[in-house]
């Protein structure tokens, strides 16, 4: 098992760069992008094989980030990991800069697809999954979808489709913090875990901001040979912000400067997120 | 089209053991060879073409070169999204495969006609539209296609077209070919209505007009090398769709001749803009749009009078 409190401090200055790439980007999705930091952490510092100095190395994890509008988590998990330099963090949602607030193929280091739009990215970790199994590679692909997503057709034509094709080297990791754009998304999904069960996959439901929890999860994929498995990672939208917890607010308001400082106290990184940006007045 | 297609595929696959084929659920029994050729490279991705779409580009970010074969009204209009967000916007090498362009499935109705599918993948970024003449062209553009690279759109019409090419032809993307030559009217065609062009072409010829006859198999880019040549070098140009006059070969020739100020000599011939009304065979529902050679002649007659 990983150390638990280095991951917990790694997840905190995950947070801290997520809120100052709101503030700073003047950009909506706070909520979303909170309540995926510990899911990415437990990945990229732990379950996923991943070496930010080669990050095209065929024998890596694959990741998809199907709920594109959460990226700056996964902006920052890179980053903080190492593939490239924090600095870049400050080039969110700015005018020429790399980092938009849906990502882009090949923007940074480690995007290795678009998202944006809902739906979209399990089929493609499908096709990665599949392509892994047809030249018999070893490697694992994970898809980090939204719960709201969970409503898109496209998203169960792909669970049919993995699950028949036996695609057990396919991991899906739902953020279920309850919220879409503009409501409660329990009363719709729930039982979330027995419909994924269902169409053929191996489900289980976690505390998704428990990184022991998560990692013990992640590591025993998978869990039935020959079946994929779907992690049902129960979170809280705004995780780790007290005044965001669980607030749809956050889904679209951008963090006030003092909103910021406040987050940034209670989230107590010890300034690590990121070096002070171009508007930390 | 769609036999020569499968074996324009076949001799791609043999070379290049990149190439997958992704069928959603159409293709009763003419895949069997493929798939016993080179096994797992097949693929009945069943009903679900967002999916297909979404797996064939994992699969081509891995390094695969994946075909997608549907009806062109279901591989085009069903996983539109996933076309413009995963494949063209990643800029992935995967080409969608739409049989049954225009009418070609006339009987079936409107459910099943592809005539808005040349407007819809040229609008996308990245993508290539290509949309063989017959069968000769059809087989010959997988090979072109592949080598042209990223994201295409292969709109091919049905079994049993027409074969109008008597030898073969030089078949590159963007590229047109010349079938006949002629100075007072070019006729530009795309798709399957490259043999109604060549009859109206001989029924113009018997009126002494003579027309060249282009096969403008590629749609974007759209080669206007060749297009200004007909407006030097003939009086009036004619393009010949079986497709929506709004945003197809017509639209792109119009688009371009009117920056060069040539667009006065333009005149489209192509599916107004309705659904068919009544059931009816491909010939049939031509015929309705005004798009059988008797009709095309007549009207490129009238034009060159004017």
């Amino acid at each position: 098992m990983p150390d638990k409190l280095e991951l917990a401090a790694t997840a905190r200055r995950v947070r801290a760069s997520v809120v100052r790439m709101a503030h700073d980007g003047k950009a909506p999705h706070v909520g979303s992008a909170l309540s995926c930091v510990d899911l990415l952490v437990a990945l990229y510092f732990y379950a996923m094989k991943n070496d930010p100095a080669e990050p095209s190395a065929p024998e890596r994890d694959r990741f998809v980030l199907s709920k594109g509008h959460g990226c700056t988590a996964h902006y920052a998990a890179l980053a903080e990991r190492g593939y490239f330099p924090k600095s870049v963090l400050s080039e969110y949602a700015q005018d020429g800069g790399r980092l938009a607030e849906h990502p882009s193929r090949a923007s940074v280091p480690g995007i290795d697809v678009a998202t944006g739009s809902l739906g979209h990215g399990l089929p493609i970790a499908a096709g990665m999954a599949l392509s892994a199994k047809m030249r018999g590679q070893t490697h694992r692909t994970y898809a980090l979808l939204s719960d709201g997503e969970c409503l898109e057709g496209s998203v169960w034509e792909a669970a049919i489709f993995a699950a028949a094709r036996h695609l057990d080297n396919l991991v899906v990791i739902v953020d279920f913090n309850r919220w879409s754009a503009m409501d409660r998304t329990d009363t719709l999904l729930e039982p979330l875990a027995v419909k994924w069960t269902a169409f053929g996959w191996l489900a289980r439901e976690v505390d998704g901001h428990n990184l022991s929890d998560i990692v013990e999860a992640l590591v025993s994929v998978p869990a039935v040979p020959g079946r994929p498995t779907a992690i049902i990672a129960r979170t809280v939208k705004g995780k780790g912000v007290s005044f965001m917890e669980d607030d749809l607010e956050w889904h679209y308001r951008p963090p006030s400067a003092e909103d910021l400082a406040r987050a940034l106290e209670e989230i107590g990184a010890g300034g690590q997120g990121l070096p002070s940006g171009r508007s930390s007045a | 089209m769609r036999n020569a297609f499968i074996r324009g595929l076949t001799a791609l696959a043999e070379r290049d053991d990149r190439v997958v084929l992704l069928s959603g659920d159409l293709g009763y029994k003419i895949f069997d060879d493929f798939a016993e050729r080179f096994p797992g490279r097949f693929i009945n991705a069943g009903v679900a073409e967002q999916n297909m779409v979404g797996v064939a580009t994992g699969l081509a970010l891995e390094g695969f070169r994946p075909f997608v074969y549907s009806i062109a009204t279901f591989a085009t209009l069903r996983c539109f999204e996933q076309i413009r967000d995963d494949v063209c916007y990643n800029d992935v090498p995967v080409t969608v495969v739409g049989v049954g362009g225009g009418f070609s499935y006339g009987a079936n109705g409107p459910t099943h006609h592809a005539t808005e599918d040349i407007a819809i993948m040229r609008t996308l970024p990245n993508m290539t539209v290509v949309c063989p003449g017959d069968p000769v062209e059809a087989e010959l553009a997988v090979a072109a296609g592949a080598s042209h690279g990223g994201p295409l759109y292969l709109r091919l019409g049905r079994a049993g077209d027409p074969v109008v090419h008597t030898g073969r032809p030089d078949m590159q993307i963007g590229k047109s070919i010349k079938l006949r030559e002629g100075n007072d009217g070019a006729l530009v065609s795309t798709g399957g209505m490259l043999p109604v062009a060549m009859a109206a072409a001989d029924l113009l010829q018997a009126e002494n007009i003579s027309c060249r006859v282009i096969s403008m198999h590629t749609v974007k880019p759209l080669d206007t090398a060749a297009l200004e040549a007909c407006c030097t070098e003939t009086k009036a140009l004619f393009t010949l769709e079986e497709h929506s006059r709004i945003g197809g070969l017509g639209s792109a020739a119009g688009e371009w001749m009117s920056e060069s100020g040539e667009v006065g000599k333009l005149t489209c011939f192509a599916a107004e803009d309705r659904f068919a009304d009544t059931a009816g065979s491909q010939e049939y529902l031509r015929q309705q749009q005004g798009l059988s050679a008797q009709q095309i002649a007549q009207r490129v007659i009238e034009r060159l009078g004017e």
